[in-house]
């Protein structure tokens, strides 16, 4: 490729989201098929960023209701608690089970937390059509694409633990309504990266010398 | 001929345009821009993933119907499964997350085990599957929300967090989660998108140009 990146797109090109397959792009023909699976073609994911905005902006407001309320209420003759998320990974601390609380941690509170910041940073900076270190950035996305689904851990474990009350009035755990916030705020940051288009970050750059 | 479309291969994450190499077997291509993978090379795709698919559809089965742990008290021993949990998340009007749960841990997985049956046994014997394009974008659009290996760390938080305070017996369907997670993941790395749609292709008996 000799130093000059040739985008699909800059070729009048664009491959299938489904099939990847390459074909010619026709702008002015309405909308295009592809000719070997039959999506529709977009160059990039339509309305990409607005729509990305939106679900993020929705997971912003939800993340506040997901950590203040509580995700689970657990009783037994001795005790009885209500638990917020951060509260429930301190207790499993404080109760001994250090390698659980630090994967609970990781899955409940760093996961959510780095994926609304990652997603506003990469919405900013292809706003402003930054040239700021794409190939990061874009390695970012697909970090965000691939840890995402491990937040539900929480919304697993209250759903199993929950069956206890099937067990009859010895034990009680119920899910409060901070699990319904925080599976949420899981639902549309996912829904939120699905929307983003990584393509985004490197067009700034089309039809530039790209030095290596 | 270097600008017929069926030979290059744009980026999914950059869009940069390139040529397609023939790779050796195990081997992946990288966009030589962003460093995504672009296309593997998987060995014997079709009948490995296939394999793999059956074993984890028979798995599947027994890890939903089996209880994954019981509990004993008193000398009573209460079973719990993963429909039974979902059940009582629903009677306890957590509508939404008990929802969340079928559809993450029990209809995705079973969607997809199913598509790619009805995909790959067809193709196994040299027929073109019926709708394939409809099961291709199905696996596609519900590859994300399949959580099988999440909800196998769940089952084990929950264990550790019920050890403190009841006498846990592990069940059939603890084990079957997790090679079922194995095998799923088996699957989707032997998997190869890119193979099935050129054996389709070879299977039409059409070359698609353009």
């Amino acid at each position: 490729m000799s130093g000059k990146a040739v985008t699909a797109a800059g070729r009048d090109l664009c491959s299938c989201h489904v099939c990847n397959l390459v074909s010619r792009w026709q702008p002015s023909a309405g909308p295009a098929y592809c000719p070997r699976c039959g999506a529709t073609l977009h160059m990039r994911k339509p309305g990409s960023v607005a729509r990305c905005w939106a679900l993020l902006i929705a997971a912003y407001i939800l993340y506040v209701p997901a950590n203040l309320l509580v995700i689970m209420e657990t009783g037994s003759f001795i005790s009885y608690r209500k638990d917020t998320i951060v509260s429930g990974v301190v207790h499993l601390w404080q109760t001994g089970s250090w390698m659980i609380a630090v994967i609970v941690f990781i899955a409940s509170v760093i996961i959510p937390l780095l994926k609304l910041i990652s997603l506003t940073l990469l919405l900013v900076s292809v706003q402003r059509r930054s040239r700021w270190r794409p190939k990061q950035r874009t390695r970012l996305y697909r970090m965000v694409e691939l840890v995402g689904r491990w937040s539900m851990l929480d919304i697993y474990v209250v759903t199993l633990l929950a069956a206890l009350v099937q067990l009859g009035s010895m034990a009680t755990v119920k899910a409060g309504p901070g699990a319904v916030a925080f599976g949420a705020v899981v639902v549309l940051t996912m829904l939120a990266a699905m929307q983003f288009d990584p393509r985004l970050i490197w067009d700034p750059f089309q039809n530039e010398e790209i030095n290596d | 001929m270097a600008d017929h479309p069926s030979q290059l291969i744009a980026c999914q994450y950059c869009d940069l345009l390139q040529r397609e190499i023939p790779l050796n077997p195990g081997c992946s291509a990288s966009c030589s821009r962003c460093g995504a993978v672009l296309y593997r090379n998987a060995t014997d795709s079709i009948n490995r993933t296939l394999a793999y698919t059956l074993a984890g559809a028979v798995l599947f089965v027994v890890a939903n119907v089996f209880p994954i742990f019981s509990i004993e008290m008193q000398g009573d021993r209460a079973g719990i499964n993963l429909y039974g949990a979902v059940r009582s998340l629903w009677d306890q009007q957590m509508e939404s997350i008990s929802l969340l749960v079928l559809i993450t841990a029990i209809l995705v997985p079973a969607i997809e085990l199913i598509s790619m049956l009805c995909l790959l046994l067809p193709l196994k014997f040299g027929r073109v599957p019926a709708g394939y394009t409809v099961f291709m974008r199905t696996l596609q659009y519900v590859e994300p929300w399949g959580m099988v290996e999440v909800l196998l760390l769940g089952v084990l938080v929950s264990l550790v967090k019920l050890t403190n305070s009841f006498k846990v017996i592990p069940g059939i369907a603890l084990w079957s989660f997790a090679l079922l997670t194995l095998l799923l993941a088996a699957a989707a790395a032997s998997f190869s998108a890119r193979d099935v749609w050129a054996r389709l292709d070879r299977e039409k008996g059409t070359r698609v140009s353009r």
